[in-house]
């Protein structure tokens, strides 16, 4: 099965606190970001703590590094920096068709990996075309923000603005067998803003959320981590499952209600996800 | 071994289990004189036999904001009195002045649970011409009934007296709360004089009983009542003090101990407050409801008491002014002294606690905490209730980042032992939890759980990696402070720091 990403922290490339201990709060991923978080004249001081860092330190986490924009004069030093690193992904901001090119060219010859932000009205549009542009390319994060300033709209708590990017850009990524990445809620003190915005994104069928403030990560990690309700139910589905194949049963039902594959398939992938994040052990499936 | 100002037949300490003193002194004082008021220190010090090398003390209740200390030993110093020994349950930043006094030769021997500020620094660096002995909370009780240390004159800060002496932290311009560190000078002192700036005729309700008090003196103000919120009274928002105040949550929830009727005590730090907020959380959850919280209390657990999350709160001294408000009008809500605190010849709260979250400056492979002194020697707190509330607690749990910046948590040796490691259970770090190995019960019961059980040892290898293993701090001969379990022994003595 993929990696888990149910939560993405932005850490600031320049701040060495941060750095340090970006992989204590238990995200899934983290982001060493050296683009927006990161004033021009810091530039050059946060890729060689990024730099500094990764070869250093020992983290759990899938790292990840947003390096700056193809169009900046920071990308080139960014990118011949970040190629020699024990990275995972490089995230593109702004990304476009010519953008994953040229950096899937850059990539050549290394293990690292491409997720795309899409923050603007055409990327939301050539969506599907980007994802598909490389097979380095394996997901996709919204940027909410960018987008917003694109549509010439305010980005507000509620998100309706972003209803139509959000659906979008779920079905390119679901259609390419690519996960998909939530915009992060900027409201750093609003915890059930947050709750109710990730619960929203996951219904869409986000995979998961990035993360601005650690604080957001145990929320953002509960909401897209299967629920106890779900795991008990997947477990009975499976337990039933086993039954009827003993019984030489093709179809059975629980309560009163029809179980076939795709009820199935769910139910499998629930528990897959359950024993990854260890929510359910080997045993309780007996 | 002879030590400058100590006494010379001191035990040293072997283990938790305690050495009771035999022979105990008890308060016999009932002064019911009806001539106790003096409208000025002047004139009341004037009346006073002071002598040189006489002990005065004081109490703490009024923090950061105290003025009395100051304002008593001014008048002292000006009377050319000498080779004073100050016995003061804490000292704070704002009593610099002592500084002074130190350097002069009239203040020469300090006894106190915890000491920050100029006089700590002072005392490190060897200004003080005897030594410092650092108590414990219930350990300086022990040291007056036990006749270890004679309080010659106390000057007790009362933010409401009566015309007998009765004396109330409740009421009155410069409330503080509790008087629990102040029983003991009043019950013991030859003398004892209460400072106030409200006298009144009579008062139904006090902490300290009049027939202790010797005299009472008016001064236009006995301290700032906001210096009395120690700055520290608000949940942290740092995300790795939340993480370690969670995770702490949980070992308190998987120990095997949480259950109705449970009892807690939490300091006032923010990780540490952090602790009740996520507690708070749980036993809503689990519809666990506890029997008291005890300790210096802060408006977060006056919350607590209020949703009906514990029956009771044991206060012997309130962190901030919402407490103080919570003590006047809660009758739930109860002043204790120190002795029923933390003593051990009493029978102590401490002893009935279940859980106890505490601090660490640095802790070492056999989990002994220095919460005494800062990495580079220089003293910068104290026991405190520390070495107390971990001896009685059945679960003590230290939470503390792993690092700070630079410094790292977990030493080989701590410099300064303020807690036995015997005493401590639980260290909860932002990466992973390590639990002292004689607790095999509480290692079997979180083997159950997703908590991050590591060794303390694999916490230091982590934090080893990413900082390096400092130098060693070189340190003076002179024994510039001792170091006092609860029980007397000596559990460590501090040298000089001899620079920066």
């Amino acid at each position: 099965m993929n990696r888990i990403r149910r939560s993405m922290l932005f850490i600031p490339g320049n701040n060495p606190g941060m750095v340090q201990n970006g992989d204590v709060f238990d995200s899934d991923a983290l982001i060493f970001d050296l683009e927006d978080s990161v004033a021009l004249e810091e530039k050059d001081a946060a890729r060689e703590l990024v730099k500094q860092a990764l070869e250093t330190f020992e983290f759990n986490a899938e790292l990840i590094v947003r390096l700056s924009p193809l169009d900046s004069p920071f990308f080139e030093a960014d990118i011949e920096a970040l190629k020699k690193l024990p990275i995972n992904m490089i995230l593109l901001p702004k990304a476009s068709v010519e953008g994953v090119k040229v950096l899937e060219k850059q990539l050549r010859g290394t293990n690292i990996n491409i997720m795309v932000l899409i923050e603007s009205a055409l990327g939301v549009e050539k969506v599907f075309d980007i994802l598909s542009t490389s097979e380095r390319c394996l997901g996709l994060m919204l940027g909410g923000e960018d987008l917003c300033v694109d549509l010439n709209c305010k980005r507000t708590k509620s998100g309706q603005e972003l209803l139509y990017a959000r659906m979008r850009v779920v079905n390119a990524a679901k259609a390419l067998n690519k996960f998909c990445i939530d915009t992060p809620f900027t409201d750093v003190n609003d915890e059930e803003g947050l709750q109710k915005d990730a619960e929203f994104a996951k219904a869409l069928g986000f995979d998961g959320k990035a993360a601005i403030n650690p604080r957001q990560i145990i929320t953002i990690n509960k909401v897209f981590s299967p629920s106890e309700h779900d795991i008990k139910h997947s477990l009975r589905i499976l337990e039933a499952r086993d039954i009827a194949t003993k019984e030489g049963k093709g179809v059975f039902a629980i309560d009163g209600k029809m179980v076939d594959l795709p009820i199935i398939k769910r139910a499998e992938y629930i528990i897959e996800v359950a024993k990854k994040l260890k929510l359910v052990s080997d045993n309780d499936e007996d | 071994m002879k030590i400058n100002g100590y006494k010379e037949n001191f035990e040293l300490f072997t283990s938790v289990d305690l050495h009771k003193t035999s022979k105990l002194i008890y308060p016999n004082k009932n002064n019911l004189s009806k001539d106790k008021y003096r409208d000025s220190l002047d004139k009341l010090l004037d009346e006073l036999p002071l002598k040189d090398g006489m002990t005065i003390s004081f109490h703490h209740h009024l923090r950061n904001g105290d003025y009395v200390l100051n304002m008593v030993m001014e008048k002292i110093a000006q009377r050319n009195i000498h080779d004073i020994t100050i016995f003061a349950s804490s000292l704070f930043p704002c009593h610099k002045p002592i500084v002074d006094l130190i350097e002069k030769g009239i203040v020469t021997r300090i006894y106190a649970a915890y000491i920050s500020g100029p006089v700590a620094e002072a005392i490190s660096f060897g200004k003080l011409e005897k030594v410092c002995v650092m108590h414990t909370h219930g350990g300086r009780v022990r040291l007056v009934e036990s006749g270890d240390v004679k309080i010659d004159l106390a000057f007790i800060a009362s933010p409401t007296c009566d015309k007998l002496g009765n004396i109330s932290g409740k009421h009155g311009k410069s409330a503080c709360g509790s008087l629990g560190y102040a029983v003991t000078d009043a019950q013991y002192a030859e003398i004892a004089v209460a400072i106030t700036d409200n006298y009144v005729d009579h008062i139904d309700e006090y902490e300290i009983e009049g027939r202790y008090i010797d005299y009472i003196v008016s001064v236009p103000s006995i301290g700032d009542p906001k210096g009395i919120v120690s700055g520290t009274t608000q949940i942290t928002r740092n995300p790795i003090g939340l993480k370690i105040a969670r995770l702490a949550a949980d070992v308190i929830r998987y120990s095997g101990y949480f259950r109705n009727g449970f009892s807690f005590q939490t300091g006032a730090g923010g990780a540490s407050l952090a602790v009740s907020y996520y507690l708070k959380q749980i036993m809503r959850e689990h519809q666990i409801k506890g029997s008291f919280a005890s300790g210096g209390i802060t408006g977060y657990i006056v919350e607590m008491l209020e949703a009906g999350l514990f029956d009771k709160l044991y206060d012997v001294q309130c962190f901030d002014l919402e407490a103080v408000r919570s003590i006047r009008e809660n009758k739930n809500h109860i002043a204790i002294s120190a002795s029923k605190y933390a003593n051990i010849n009493d029978d102590a709260i401490v002893n009935d606690l279940d859980f106890v979250i505490l601090g660490a400056t640095e802790i070492d492979l056999d989990f002994n905490v220095n919460v005494t002194t800062s990495s580079t020697g220089i003293i910068m707190g104290g026991s405190g209730g520390h070495a107390d509330t971990a001896s009685g607690s059945k679960v003590t749990i230290i939470v503390s980042p792993l690092f700070n910046a630079r410094i790292p948590l977990i030493k080989e040796r701590v410099l300064c032992r303020t807690t036995p490691g015997e005493s401590v259970d639980v260290l909860v770090t932002e990466r992973g939890i390590a639990v002292n190995p004689k607790r095999t019960d509480l290692l079997e019961n979180f083997k159950r759980t997703n908590l991050p059980i590591v060794s303390i040892e694999e916490l230091k290898e982590i934090t080893d990696k990413y900082l390096g293993v400092p130098e060693e701090i070189a340190l003076g001969d002179k024994v510039v402070a001792v170091i006092e379990y609860r029980d007397g022994t000596v559990i460590d003595m501090l040298r000089q720091k001899l620079n920066r």
